[in-house]
């Protein structure tokens, strides 16, 4: 079941992009770094954004979070490794931290161990497109687009078009081995 | 006790005979060959459908006793060879102490005798102590019983004995039995020198130490017209040599095992410490040539080198583990396999190559179906395969390259001196 | 991709997919070692234990510090060979250390096939870290990293292995590796040093330095050893290093882009003087570095 189309993300990542204009008054500290994979291109398509509405530049960095993952040995195959990649010190900024979809909080958990492992961030800040509850941990965004409620059978998923060729926000029944 | 085999395709290699006949064991001996033999009160063995052949004679057997006997015994041995359809074995005299003297020899007559299932024929050493310096009193050990002279697992490498050892046994008639390896060229070598030892890492004994050897000894058998048998021949070179050697009437004969003919030096790929024999496992091309050397009569006989060794032993590093694997159970069937199905003998060649043919080497008066001979004899069912089972063997150790092939020919009975020594019901097996 | 693979035991049975897959990998790791924590948790829990029945100091090291990085608990095991034949079997010790519920054992040993011999028998992971002159897998997989980091690509390339061939663990796997990824591969040392038939594995044998060097893009030198005088297999050092050792004079036929490499440890001024060894040219410093990332790439597609 499709929830949101190309133009309703649009609309949502620009208001979110407002959003955090208007709360941080230190953009020139502002990083993104977005986790592998689809979180990796929202953050770059932020980055743009507020580019667009402020000037300069906001540095966007990936980050893959698979060598933090807490259930390595408990999944049956084996993830793909993907660069992280965040060419600039992170010490001292504030890390606008982007993901697609926030549902246990065990990625973006394993996130913020990768990120204090690269540097000492001032601030971290937490941005999904979707939150779809059932968190297992204790992990909030600052920043969300949608609150979806869902079932725990259920999979959200984001497709985007640099990967999946299309743009929009889908609800499938079925379970997915990921976290 | 007598025992009637009925309609079995009797195929004996001395007589050229191939017919369905009946057989009337009386004894020890083979009272009478005939159609439609009558016996009352005789064990009758239905072999119709079954190819009948002389008990096989292997020329080449390590039994281990004395000194291995966790290896071996000279009970599970012969139980073995009975498994196997031979009825008669020569054991090598690498034992602790070696068959040095007739002490060892009468000892093991009378183990044979005793714990044995089929007949054990001891084969003496070439010098004292197999060290390679000294004669053995071979008058004394041809008195005892030995049915040849070899210092088997070595070389002699003292030309000068090795040309008296010729030379005196001449008296006795007996073979020199030649493990033809130059000790100096394959040094700390584990497997074939070639393209597998390479890409292996291991040290590798190259053909010229068997050719070396086998070169030398014709030499010293044409110097001395003595009668040499060269063991476990594995060399394409080495066939060359003794087919020019039997063109100049030197008095050589030679044997190959089954295991040189079913497996090359590739079978050493993942270490298995199971394909580490001595001499190795060697190239197609040296496979052909032997296949061509059987064929063409150079090579006059299969000798398995059964060489029993513990599973500790071969759970080892390739290069630590000793060499040697067992033959005695699957030898007939690779023979099948390797030459009868492919068309390179004959079953009949085959089995000459088994029984008459070794016979004749030692002197023995074995290895045929013969009214008033020895009643040697095994059943086997052509049309059976079977798959070789680590825990089916009757040999104390298992050491086989051959477990999990399937392999075609069984034995069903295996007479010896006019006893069932092995048949397929276990139940039978335990009361002897 | 995924590796479906118990243990790493050579290169030789490894597919150009799984090749490419380790270096990957590597590639990743070796970001994290421009960290200021080099450190990840993926192995968290796991223990993996070092067996080394011989001496060697850099890939012990070497391992060690992959696991640690990876978080992996570690233990060390040596051993010369004679005094475990005295009383254990390798099985037995190895079946002992598994005992102690280990992940995986990083096995260094003289004989070849030892590590198959524990791979055919225990269930966990077996890592080869050189097993006689048989394959030294790791030190193949980072040499390729290393030439790949440097080049660019392998495939075309032309690769001299200069040394004892016969007696080198490292130069099969080299061999099997650079072949597999598609480079000219030219052996060359005295021929007593060169194995019989291993033009069969792809490569091309040479005598002469000069005409190994040719046009080449890369130069592997191997460590030669003292005893091989006495073994006959040369007559003496001095007449090897005449021969077989790299100069200035002989790196004039290679590209002049051309990269030297050594898997250590250089016997300086007999295979290459200290002049090469620390030139512009060599790598070898980063082929250390290099071999942290691939074996932590290893242990971690082995044992996630």
């Amino acid at each position: 079941m499709k929830i949101m189309d190309k133009q309703e993300i649009e609309k949502v990542l620009f208001s979110l992009c407002k959003k955090i204009l208007k709360e941080n008054e230190d953009l020139d500290s502002l990083v993104t770094v977005g986790i592998q994979r689809r979180g990796a291109i929202l953050a770059r398509r932020i980055s743009k954004i507020i580019q667009k509405l402020k000037g300069g530049k906001i540095p966007v960095g990936t980050l893959d979070i698979t060598l933090y993952r807490d259930d390595l040995s408990r999944i049956s195959y084996q993830p793909i490794l993907r660069s992280t990649d965040i060419p600039f010190p992170i010490d001292d900024r504030c890390v606008l931290l982007v993901d697609d979809v926030l549902y246990t909080g065990r990625t973006v958990r394993a996130a913020l161990d990768a990120l204090l492992d690269i540097g000492r961030p001032r601030k971290i800040k937490l941005l999904v497109l979707i939150d779809r509850g059932h968190r297992e941990l204790p992990i909030q965004a600052d920043y969300v687009g949608r609150k979806v409620s869902t079932s725990p059978d259920q999979m959200v998923e984001l497709r985007v078009a640099e990967i999946d060729g299309e743009e929009e926000v889908i609800i499938l029944d079925g379970q997915k081995d990921e976290i | 006790m007598s025992i009637l085999i009925k309609r079995g395709m009797v195929v004996d290699p001395a007589s050229h005979r191939e017919d369905v006949l009946d057989i009337l064991i009386e004894d020890k001996i083979i009272k009478k060959i005939g159609k439609d033999i009558k016996s009352y009160g005789a064990e009758v063995i239905d072999a119709r459908e079954k190819i009948v052949i002389p008990g096989l004679v292997d020329l080449h057997t390590h039994l281990r006793e004395p000194g291995r006997e966790d290896e071996e015994t000279i009970r599970t041995g012969t139980l073995a060879a009975a498994k196997g359809g031979f009825t008669t074995i020569c054991c090598m005299p690498n034992t602790n102490p070696p068959i040095d003297n007739p002490t060892v020899v009468k000892y093991i007559y009378r183990e044979a005798e005793k714990n044995g299932v089929v007949e054990v024929l001891p084969v003496g050493t070439i010098s004292y102590r197999r060290e390679g310096k000294k004669l053995s009193e071979m008058g004394r050990l041809k008195e005892s019983g030995v049915v040849g002279f070899s210092d088997d697992g070595s070389w002699v490498v003292d030309s000068n004995l090795m040309r008296r050892a010729l030379e005196y046994a001449k008296m006795f008639n007996l073979p020199i039995i030649s493990h033809c390896e130059d000790p100096y060229l394959s040094k700390d070598g584990v497997m074939n020198e070639g393209y597998w030892s390479t890409v292996l890492g291991l040290p590798g004994i190259p053909a010229e130490a068997e050719e070396i050897a086998i070169f030398r000894d014709l030499s010293l058998a044409r110097l001395t017209g003595s009668k040499l048998h060269i063991a476990h021949l594995s060399t394409r070179g080495g066939v060359e040599l003794i087919r020019k050697a039997k063109q100049e009437n030197i008095k050589v004969s030679c044997e190959v095992t089954p295991h040189h003919l079913a497996l090359c030096d590739e079978a050493v790929k993942n270490f298995d410490t199971n394909t580490k024999v001595n001499p190795p496992l060697r190239t197609g091309k040296d496979i052909e040539a032997l296949k061509d050397g059987l064929r063409e009569g150079v090579i006059d006989i299969i000798a398995t080198d059964h060489a029993p060794h513990t599973q500790e032993e071969k759970e080892l590093e390739y290069s630590r583990s000793p060499f040697g694997i067992i033959g005695l159970e699957t030898a007939l069937s690779l023979v099948i396999k390797e030459l009868v199905e492919p068309g390179i003998l004959s079953f009949m060649e085959a089995i000459a190559k088994l029984t008459i043919n070794p016979s004749r080497i030692i002197g023995i008066d074995r290895g045929k179906i013969r009214e008033g001979s020895m009643a040697n004899l095994a059943v086997v069912d052509l049309s059976r395969s079977w798959q070789v089972k680590e825990e089916e063997f009757f040999s104390l150790s298992k050491n086989s390259a051959f477990i999990g092939w399937t392999l075609p020919g069984k034995v069903e009975f295996t007479i010896c001196k006019g006893k069932i020594v092995y048949s397929e019901d276990l139940e039978f097996l335990h009361e002897f | 991709m995924k590796f479906e693979r118990k243990d790493l035991l050579d290169i030789q049975s490894l597919s150009v997919d799984e090749i490419n897959l380790i270096l990957d990998t590597a590639k990743s790791f070796r970001q994290v070692l421009e960290r200021p924590i080099k450190k990840v948790p993926t192995l968290r829990g796991k223990t993996i234990a070092n067996l080394f029945f011989e001496p060697s100091t850099r890939t012990k090291l070497s391992f060690e510090l992959s696991a640690k990085r990876l978080s992996a608990d570690l233990l060390n095991f040596s051993s010369s060979t004679s005094s475990v034949l005295k009383g254990e079997t390798l099985l037995d010790t190895a079946k002992n250390i598994m005992a102690m519920k280990v992940d995986a054992l990083i096995v260094r040993h003289s004989l070849p096939g030892a590590p198959h011999l524990l791979a055919t028998y225990l269930p966990i992971s077996i890592i080869n870290a050189g097993d006689g002159a048989h394959e030294h897998p790791t030190q193949g997989l980072l040499d390729l990293y290393s030439i790949r980091e440097k080049k660019g690509k392998i495939e075309g390339l032309s690769v001299a292995i200069i040394g004892d061939i016969t007696h080198s663990r490292v130069a099969r796997s080299d061999i099997w590796g650079l072949t597999k990824l598609g480079a000219k591969v030219r052996v060359c040392g005295p021929p007593t040093l060169i194995p019989v038939e291993i033009e069969k594995m792809g490569v091309e044998v040479v005598y002469n330095v000069e005409e190994a060097l040719a046009g080449c893009d890369v130069v592997i030198m191997l460590r030669i050893q003292q005893e091989r005088q006495s073994a006959s297999f040369i007559p003496t050092i001095l007449e090897y290093r005449e021969f077989f050792s790299l100069d200035e004079r002989k790196l004039k036929f290679l590209k002049p882009d051309a990269i030297i490499m050594h898997p250590g440890p250089v016997n300086r001024g007999v295979e290459l003087p200290a002049k090469l060894a620390d030139g512009r040219r060599s790598i070898i410093l980063n082929q250390v570095t290099n071999g942290i990332a691939v074996r932590m790439a290893v242990l971690y597609l082995l044992l996630t």
